[in-house]
């Protein structure tokens, strides 16, 4: 049987976002923010309040896309997500400078952050690492981009609004990680299968 | 008259936006595996959603295109280092049409030089041909799953293992532990036994570049393979790492004769994202497999 996913429209009241749970399956439509390393950096050095517009209530997005300049705009070509893990020092900051709904990235992150989506009702929604293409075909419009100049296009904020992006939570607003769970349960098998 | 330029830019593209069929077949299998409705079922559903849609768009499967690696095969007669710069401008020129994402960093200044074109950048290596045809694999292999390879030196008491094909099987088990997701699972691990460090890290990419149906010629390899595949999908990671039977797609092992005193395991993780062609020229006539 398969299970409907849950339509998610951004902004979303905090409610609806501490309702979410690790395994739900969730097609978000809203406004999505690319943010990577040097991004991540410069939102916890610099707080800027001139990123409060395109990010509040909104989601970040750990993804470095190829994108294709067409005339005065941009047309995204391929855009799946990048390790998440590499923010788990910025992240719980972000999420709650800037009332983050929460994160789209792939890998999980670490306890930090679980503690930081606890606190701020947030979630942390797993892409389809890989997808380019089809996760590309699901922004409908790129809306504009901020620090292309210094970061350059894999790094810069892209302002994407998606329709029925296709997610996975894994880690939710109550604690809850299916990586922690997936390396416990894989963890068991690996001693059992190396008899140790 | 189209030259290596031309035909390497044709190669890039093949191998970035159309995924080979070989891997796509046992993505299917292992879709087919998992339970109707599970999310590793829906999982790999998008990945070959997204595998058709790359093919008919020529777009890229994944936005990492990763490093570039080429290894050819020449036959006596050409220039190695003319067909090098021929190599490196269909990168320059892949890399402007969207083929490949520009991922060549200088490691202290942070610069991008913006064309994949760098130092060891694309790898390229020669050997000679066997016959009269020039034949060039490719292999773009992305950062995350690069991040999951691993080099174990024998014996390891952490994982009770010894200099023998048990104690290499240790290694791959603990490996793929470790990997979980990370690597975009499901994945294809290429695996060299012996050889010095830098080497056998080589030769455990080189054996990606095997075809996920073939055989391996060696029997005992080829069973040792098997029973990886096996036991490794037994960890239950699953596709992206959110459980389910599908970790692993394949597993190719090779090795290289090793000093007395060392004894290396190198495992190489590819992502589900296995991106290599092969281009074949003979007679002036040029084709991508
Ligand atoms: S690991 Fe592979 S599929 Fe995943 S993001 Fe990197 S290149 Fe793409």
């Amino acid at each position: 049987m398969k299970k409907e996913p849950i339509r998610l429209v951004l902004p979303a009241s905090e409610e609806t976002l501490r309702a979410l749970r690790i395994g739900d399956e969730v097609l978000i439509t809203g406004t999505v923010v690319t943010a990577r390393d040097m991004a991540h950096k410069y939102m916890v050095e610099k707080k800027p309040d001139s990123l409060r517009d395109i990010l509040t209530g909104g989601l970040i997005y750990h993804c470095g896309p190829i994108m294709v300049k067409e005339g005065d705009g941009w047309r995204i070509v391929s855009a799946g997500p990048t390790t998440s893990s590499r923010e788990e020092p910025y992240q719980a900051d972000v999420i709650e400078t800037y009332r983050l709904a929460g994160v789209i990235g792939k890998g999980g992150m670490g306890e930090k952050t679980s503690a930081g989506l606890k606190k701020c009702g947030a979630v942390y929604f797993h892409a389809v690492g890989g997808a380019g293409t089809l996760l590309a075909k699901r922004v409908k419009k790129v809306r504009e981009v901020r620090m292309l100049e210094e970061f350059g296009v894999p790094e810069a904020f892209w302002v994407l609004e998606v329709v029925d992006f296709p997610v996975v939570v894994t880690m939710d607003s109550v604690g809850g990680s299916l990586h922690r769970e997936v390396l416990e349960a894989s963890s068991i098998q690996r001693k059992e299968l190396l008899g140790l | 008259m189209p030259g290596f330029v031309e035909w390497g830019l044709e190669l890039v593209r093949r191998a970035s936006s159309d995924l080979s069929p070989d891997v796509e077949a046992v993505v299917r299998r292992g879709r087919d595996a998992e339970p109707e409705g599970s999310t590793a079922r829906n999982v790999l559903d998008s990945i070959l959603e997204n595998v058709e849609m790359s093919r008919a768009d020529g777009t890229p499967i994944c936005q990492d295109t990763g490093l570039t690696s080429f290894f050819v095969h020449l036959p006596k007669g050409y220039d190695a280092e003319a067909i090098r710069a021929d190599l490196q401008e269909a990168i320059r020129q892949a890399t402007k049409l969207g083929y490949l994402r520009p991922n060549s960093v200088h490691p202290i200044t942070e610069k991008n030089t913006g064309d994949n074109v760098g130092v060891d950048l694309p790898h390229i290596e020669f050997e000679p041909a066997a016959d009269d045809a020039v034949t060039i694999d490719l292999i773009l292999k992305g950062g995350g799953s690069e991040n999951c390879g691993a080099q174990y030196r024998l014996p390891d008491a952490s994982i009770k293992a010894g200099r023998d094909l048990a104690g290499v099987e240790r290694c791959v088990i603990d490996a793929v532990h470790k990997a979980q997701g990370q690597g975009c699972a499901p994945g294809i691990l290429g695996i060299c036994i012996g050889g010095d460090r830098a080497g056998s890290y080589m030769g455990a990419k080189k054996q990606l570049l095997r075809h996920l149906d073939d055989v391996n010629p060696d029997p005992k390899l080829a069973e040792l393979e098997a029973t990886l595949l096996s036991k490794c999908n037994q960890l239950g990671i699953g596709p992206m790492g959110f459980g389910g039977l599908t970790t692993l797609l394949g597993v190719k092992i090779g090795w290289m004769h090793r000093h007395p005193a060392s004894f290396f395991v190198s495992i190489a993780y590819c992502c589900w994202a296995d991106r290599r062609r092969r281009l074949v020229v003979r007679d002036g006539v040029a084709q991508v497999l």
